[in-house]
């Protein structure tokens, strides 16, 4: 009684765990359950059991509601698909005008706003497409297309790599200096002599329509969020399922609304890319200091004055994480909306993947990393930009850059021009160099791939199978072996005992969603290998953090570098475990693992670094060493904010575990990629996509409690 | 109509949800207790002041008293709950939006404890952005921020920085900042708090240097009694939203009008506060041949007076003689009423 007095939270675990394995080792598996395709929901079979719901008949294996509960939410996909169809089909008819055939017609509200938002994106996406390469849309939109056929010459010229290249670097020397106009260069040089010129420019056309509107619609709706409570409380459980949801899952839903091509990937990367910023922009303007506000207010700006000139810029360092992470996220969809044929990088990347051209994929790879390293660095260096009042400038001085720029554009042209003479009967390499003409070390990448097969095959193959057979398999079957109220006993038990009544009903909540939905199985599948991933990055995450941490200019290093490897695309992940482990589960958990790392290791070096200078010398004063500092002061305060990173660490790898689905996974992951294929795959994928999410927040919300239950006891809150 | 510049009528500000029909109820007799018990908290309670042209009015108080909400009722950053306040005989409540940014723009400047500058903007464009919101031409809003650049002694650093820049030079910028558009009325919400002790001391001679040329209507809030001493023509001591006493220094160190002004006033050095003025008697009777000017700091003249047998002289500014003052007076100001608890 003593000890149970001493230590309650203890024993309250204990009993937990105890109720848990109780449950685990009283529910047996029933006889006939066929484990995740047990609920197969296409198939007719006389043992099913069937319900109504509002119309739909969901059919389904019934088993003892112990073991798995019924899927009630069976219907949602359905109903989901159906509500769809009616708002684009049927909902609102209203009378629109034609131009083309000069008359009203009768149309649904949401398909005509769809048509309309369609027309607008595309015709974006093709000017800035044809200024970079050339075409006759833009014109055929103003115009039509009769009037081109009359005059043939009508066509966007498009612009010689030379000049883009040239404007790239003075762009990057303007805003930052020698060392990004350098980085600049090489990168536009890399593309072109590389012959992914053409596609580079694709994605930028599609980077450079999707990364500002998501930077002002995110900045917009942050700012009505900061000025109005309701709204930003009716906006925030919309924003945390929207960061967790995998950006698979949102293609589906946007296809049915938007159709195919590069509108709809802008649209849907504008999805994916506001909630963070709006987070950011309501957590920048939070943290102004009031006073600063009030000398806005007593320099005597107006309400329009005191947000653009004070508050935001003020905000600017949380801002600019938002504009890095809508960068980020561009490039990842810019990828992955390749599956609704945007074209570009992405299109080529995913080809090259299919086809298990690692050298091509790599190529392609990089060209997208680079491009997005180079952006982000550039929005950086603008946000950053000073301006100078003193300097007795002349024209010429003031505006060399411009001039400078103009010059580059006659000198390009006339390049090109000469290029006709030059490589008469070729291409015309001054102009652009043509997708796969250019170099390509593809072979070479093929070839070390090949080597790396034939050398190593022997040891990567027992690793391969050590780790999937005595590691991954033993899991996965533990993880399908909780009876479905064993989990929800644990889960919701976690959540008492760490945040209370209200966690517990929240986390509850989420978690009954995914046990009522048919795919409970394969959810337990994505969480063993979201969680396989999460340990393991936490431990490399942790360790490479600590080491780092040990020297000043390491942790900076590492923290450079982190920033680099998040701004890759998370599909880029994907080439080089392909290289090694082919197409296995390895494969997937490795890619998982690395990518997941990056969190880990920048949170476990900023809340390391975030712990006070006065504690470190105070404990140094008491005569602790390194490694004791480490253990007693370091890490336990450090340690919500590196728990903070084992929260994103979950989300990122959630993320490429449903991305791992196209390599071929039996996980949530798996369907959503089969959704994108099924014309009703709009329901079931958004479906999918919130239980990934739902996974995520019932993570995020233990998680959270504890830090912040953590913090308070520690007065770091 | 006074010349006051300032002039608050019965001022509250009273923090809480159903603050006004709670203050309407008191029919002026605001208890704090009794609020606080509603839910409400009072800042300020019952306000009553003017504040002269050229004046320096400091307002002093502890933490909590609510000098800081009462400098914001009066810059109306926060709503006064209660009163009138006017500030060149406008009526500062009823004013709307557009005019009161009018008012800001061009009468009133702020200073701020924390000195509030913009991180993004260098010492320059921080000076220079209150004009560029009144929408002054960049060169000429630059050329007048260069000004006050000298004004304050920045000249050289104005590329920097606030992060670059120490704690009394940034306030250095707060204070260029706030005396750029040329307004009339300054308020400073204290400026000096964050510092250095050493650099408070240089800060405060360098206001007042600045003071002497520029003249303005100042509301200065301080916790620092002596600093309030060496700064203001009046101060007024808050406690708990209340103004306990309101009166030139002199007069407070001599009659300190309650038990809580009184505490302050024990340890205040009083020979180099009060002047001959404050002591001297009316009566001319059996002076000396010494003479002193009634503007002198008693600190200043006690070594001569002190030598002296006999009562000393007192003139006014053309040499009138107006009064006396007896050694044992000076003794009696100096030392008396210390020894009160003993």
């Amino acid at each position: 009684m003593e000890i149970l007095k001493k230590y309650p939270k203890f024993f309250q675990w204990l009993f937990l765990l105890l109720v848990f394995f109780g449950l685990c080792f009283a529910i047996d598996v029933p006889e006939t359950y066929k484990f995740i395709r047990g609920q197969a929901e296409f198939v007719k079979d006389p043992n099913q059991s069937t319900y109504v719901f509002l119309g739909k008949e969901v059919r389904y294996y019934a088993f003892d509601v112990f073991w798995r509960l019924p899927p009630l939410l069976g219907w949602l996909p359905i109903w989901i698909n159906d509500s769809l169809f009616f708002l684009m089909n049927e909902w609102m008819p209203l009378e629109f005008w034609n131009e083309d055939t000069q008359e009203f017609k009768t149309r649904p509200l949401l398909l005509e706003v769809s048509r309309k938002l369609t027309f607008f994106m595309t015709f974006l996406i093709e000017l800035i497409r044809e200024i970079l390469i050339g075409g006759i849309n833009t014109i055929v939109t103003f115009t039509g297309w009769d009037w081109i056929s009359d005059n043939p010459w009508a066509e966007l010229p498009g612009m010689p790599w030379t000049i883009v290249t040239a404007g790239a670097v003075l762009l990057s020397y303007h805003l930052s200096g020698r060392g990004l106009a350098l980085f600049a260069g090489l990168t536009m040089v890399y593309i072109s002599i590389f012959g992914q010129w053409k596609p580079s420019m694709q994605t930028l056309s599609f980077i450079l329509v999707a990364a500002p509107l998501s930077f002002i619609f995110g900045l917009g709706l942050g700012i009505a969020a900061f000025k109005n409570k309701r709204f930003e409380k009716a906006l925030y459980p919309i924003l945390l399922v929207m960061q967790t949801m995998p950006q698979y899952a949102v293609l589906v839903p946007a296809m049915v609304l938007f159709g195919v091509g590069d509108h709809a990937a802008v649209i849907i990367t504008m999805i994916v890319a506001i909630p963070p910023m709006i987070l950011l922009t309501i957590l920048g303007l939070r943290a102004v200091p009031p006073e600063v506000i009030e000398a806005g207010k007593m320099s005597g700006c107006n309400n329009w004055q005191l947000m653009f000139k004070v508050l935001i810029p003020t905000a600017r360092r949380d801002i600019l994480i938002g504009v890095n992470q809508v960068i980020m996220v561009c490039f990842s969809m810019a990828v992955i909306s390749a599956f609704i044929a945007a074209k570009g990088l992405g299109y080529n990347l995913l080809l090259a993947l299919n086809r298990l051209d690692i050298g091509l994929a790599l190529e392609a790879g990089l060209c997208i990393s680079l491009i997005a390293i180079l952006l982000d660095k550039m929005s950086l260096a603008w946000a950053n930009k000073q301006e100078d009042y003193f300097g007795n400038l002349t024209f010429v001085q003031r505006n060399k850059n411009i001039l400078f720029f103009v010059g580059t554009v006659v000198v390009g042209i006339i390049l090109a021009y000469l290029g006709t003479y030059f490589f008469k009967g070729t291409h015309n390499y001054l102009f652009e160099v043509p997708h796969n003409k250019g170099i390509s070390t593809a072979d070479f990448w093929n070839r070390g791939v090949d080597w790396i097969f034939d050398t190593f095959f022997v040891y990567i193959k027992a690793f391969n199978t050590w780790l999937i057979q005595d590691v991954l398999q033993p899991m996965r079957a533990l993880y399908l072996r909780m009876p479905a109220v064993a989990t929800i006993v644990l889960v919701v038990g976690a959540g008492y005992l760490i945040g209370g009544i209200r966690s517990a009903l929240i986390v509850c909540g989420l978690t009954l969603f995914i046990a009522l939905s048919p795919w409970w199985d394969r959810a337990l599948v994505t969480t063993y290998m979201a969680t396989f991933g999460v340990i393991v990055s936490c431990t490399i995450g942790f360790i490479v953090g600590t080491l780092s941490f040990q020297n000043k200019h390491t942790a900076s290093f590492m923290l450079g570098v982190c920033d680099i490897f998040q701004t890759f695309p998370s599909f880029v992940y994907l080439i080089p475990v392909m290289m090694l482990f082919g197409i296995t589960d390895t494969s997937v958990l490795i890619a998982v693992i690395v990518y997941a790392t990056i969190p880990a290791t920048r949170y476990t070096i900023e809340g390391l670094r975030s712990v006070p200078a006065g504690l470190h010398d105070a404990a140094t004063m008491s005569g602790v060493n390194k490694f004791q500092r480490l253990t007693k002061i370091e890490f336990p305060l450090a340690f919500p904010h590196m728990m903070l990173g084992i929260n994103q660490t979950i989300v990122f790898a959630l993320f490429m575990v449903i991305i791992g689905a196209f390599i071929g996974t039996e996980d949530l992951g798996q369907y959503i990629l089969k959704a994108l294929s099924d014309k009703n795959g709009a329901g079931i994928g958004l479906t999918l996509g919130v239980c990934v999410a739902f996974i995520a927040l019932i993570f995020d919300n233990l998680i959270r409690s504890w830090v912040e239950k953590r913090k308070k006891h520690l007065g770091i809150a | 109509m006074s010349d006051a510049v300032i002039k608050c009528e019965s001022v509250y500000k009273i923090f809480g949800e159903n603050a006004k029909k709670m203050l309407q109820e008191a029919n002026g007799n605001v208890d704090a207790k009794t609020f606080q018990e509603n839910g409400c908290i009072v800042g300020v309670n019952n306000a009553s002041f003017e504040v002269a042209k050229g004046e320096m009015l400091v307002v002093m108080g502890l933490s909590g008293s609510g000098k800081s909400t009462l400098l914001r009722c009066i810059s109306r950053l926060t709503e006064a709950t209660g009163g009138k306040i006017f500030i060149e005989g406008q009526d500062l409540l009823q004013l709307n939006d557009k005019e009161l940014i009018d008012l800001r723009r061009n009468k009133m400047g702020m200073v701020f404890q924390s000195f509030a500058l913009l991180p993004h903007k260098t010492v320059i464009e921080n000076i220079a952005f209150p004009l560029q919101i009144k929408g002054i031409k960049t060169e000429d809003s630059i050329s007048k921020a260069l000004e006050m650049v000298k004004l304050v002694g920045l000249d050289g650093r104005e590329n920097y920085f606030p992060r670059e820049l120490s704690g009394g030079q940034q306030q250095r910028v707060g204070i260029a900042r706030s005396l750029a558009v040329e307004p009339d009325i300054w308020f400073l919400d204290e400026p000096f708090s964050a510092l250095d002790p050493l650099i408070r001391k240089e800060m405060q001679d360098e206001f007042l240097r600045l003071q002497e040329q520029l003249k303005k209507t100042i509301m200065f809030i301080t916790h620092d009694f002596d600093e309030a001493l060496k700064l203001a023509d009046r101060i007024a001591i808050m406690k708990d939203g209340l103004i306990e006493q309101l009166d030139t220094p002199a007069k407070i160190v001599l009659n300190p009008a309650t038990e809580y002004v009184r505490k302050f006033t024990e340890e205040v050095p009083r020979e180099k506060v009060l002047l001959i003025e404050d002591v001297m008697d009316k009566s001319t009777d059996g002076i000396g041949h010494l003479m002193v000017s009634k503007n002198e700091v008693i600190e200043n003249v006690a070594e001569k007076i002190l030598t002296q047998k006999k009562t000393v002289g007192v003139v006014d500014n053309k040499n009138n003689l107006i009064g006396s003052i007896n050694p044992s007076k000076i003794i009696n100001t100096v030392f008396g009423g210390r020894t009160d608890g003993n």
